[in-house]
């Protein structure tokens, strides 16, 4: 066996901190220990995710800070009338509720995916899917709202004109995000309940014989989507 | 320790952690509250109206404590080893060095604008 080599002694007990981090690195076999191939493919994929929604977000910036005309004022744009008083953001805050509370169910899920209660996990899963629905639902009425007062993504009435090509580009790209989720939470909640996770033998998106795992890499995908909401929220709703 | 032993020792330790992530309900619920509370907090910053370098650094200090707060505990990244936690936090720095390059640039075409479209 290859392992049993004097390098691979030295990592018999698994080191911690910067010096296990540099015993993984060196270890001259998969560096990230403890993790399945599953769980870290997901993660590089959701880095090169990052590195898409971290270039929108610039071109936003390139675009707000490059033009002369005033930049539309996203807390008159995006307010509601609720009786005679006008909120700003009132929908966006409810989407950004909405979305932090699907994360929270989905944290849920994946906690009971690894109690086994296979029940409860399937309906955690089914309540995040349907929070990510109604999330996708608000941001439609978003869309048809700014639609119809004449917001496009070559001009506005309220200023600049690159406000709508930003904000359909990157409240779409994340919403199809969301979209994507919501499809696969609501295969997995079906896949649980109808027992695919703990029969034996393996099938699309499950291992099978009871390992959860793909519930919490699906996880890792849902509690992305509600990261970039953070930074979507902060930089085009509230700068 | 033989080598077949051995070799299942370091086989073991180094499989993946299907049973590890487990936490406290009790942790999950404290940063769901959390979420919520720097939500509110930030939403706050927009309804009283503060303006200037205040808005900035609330607005960002909220972001990045909601932010660290989802990657932490929600996707475990505090338990995970550190080599993967560095790969995962280290390149998107990339990000801030592009963002500083389309700053000035930036920059640059607000002064041509300015300079060249303004009526005379």
């Amino acid at each position: 066996m290859t392992d049993a080599t004097p390098t691979a002694a030295a990592t018999a007990v698994r080191l911690h901190g910067h010096e296990g981090l540099v015993a993984d690195l060196s270890s001259d076999q998969r560096s990230f220990k403890r993790v399945s191939w599953g769980k870290a493919m997901m993660w590089i994929f959701l880095i090169s995710d990052t590195f898409v929604f971290g270039c929108f977000l610039v071109a936003y910036m390139t675009a707000r800070s490059s033009t002369v005309t005033d930049w539309p004022n996203a807390s008159e744009v995006f307010a509601l009338h609720v009786g005679d008083t006008e909120l700003p953001l009132l929908l966006i805050a409810i989407m950004t509720f909405v979305l932090i509370s699907s994360s929270g169910t989905m944290a849920m899920a994946v906690s009971s995916a690894y109690r086994k209660s296979r029940r409860t996990t399937a309906l955690l899963i089914g309540l995040t899917a349907v929070l990510g629905a109604s999330f996708v639902g608000m941001q439609a009425f978003e869309w048809s709202k700014l639609i119809s007062e004449g917001v496009r993504p070559w001009g506005n009435p309220f200023g600049a004109e690159q406000f709508g090509a930003t904000f359909f580009m990157i409240t779409g790209f994340h919403g199809t995000h969301v979209t994507i989720g919501v499809i696969f939470l609501f295969i997995v909640a079906w896949k649980i309940a109808n027992g695919s996770f703990d029969r034996d033998g393996t099938s699309w998106l499950s291992r099978g014989a009871g390992d959860y795992e793909s519930v919490e890499i699906l996880g890792l995908y849902w509690h992305f989507v509600d990261l970039v909401w953070v930074f979507i929220f902060a930089f085009f709703y509230l700068w | 320790m033989t080598d077949k032993a051995f070799s299942e020792t370091v086989a073991a330790q180094d499989a993946p952690d299907t049973h590890g992530q487990q936490h406290p309900l009790k942790l999950y619920f404290a940063v769901w509250g959390l979420l919520f509370v720097l939500s509110a907090l930030s939403y706050m910053v927009d309804y009283a109206g503060l303006q200037g370098l205040l808005r900035w650094s609330l607005i960002l200090a909220f972001m990045f404590a909601k932010a660290g707060l989802i990657i932490a505990v929600f996707m475990h990244l505090a338990w995970e080893r550190l080599a993967l936690a560095y790969a995962i936090l280290l390149p998107p720095l990339a990000v801030l060095v592009f963002m500083a390059i389309m700053s000035i640039e930036s920059d640059y075409t607000l002064d041509t604008r300015a300079t060249e479209f303004s009526a005379p």
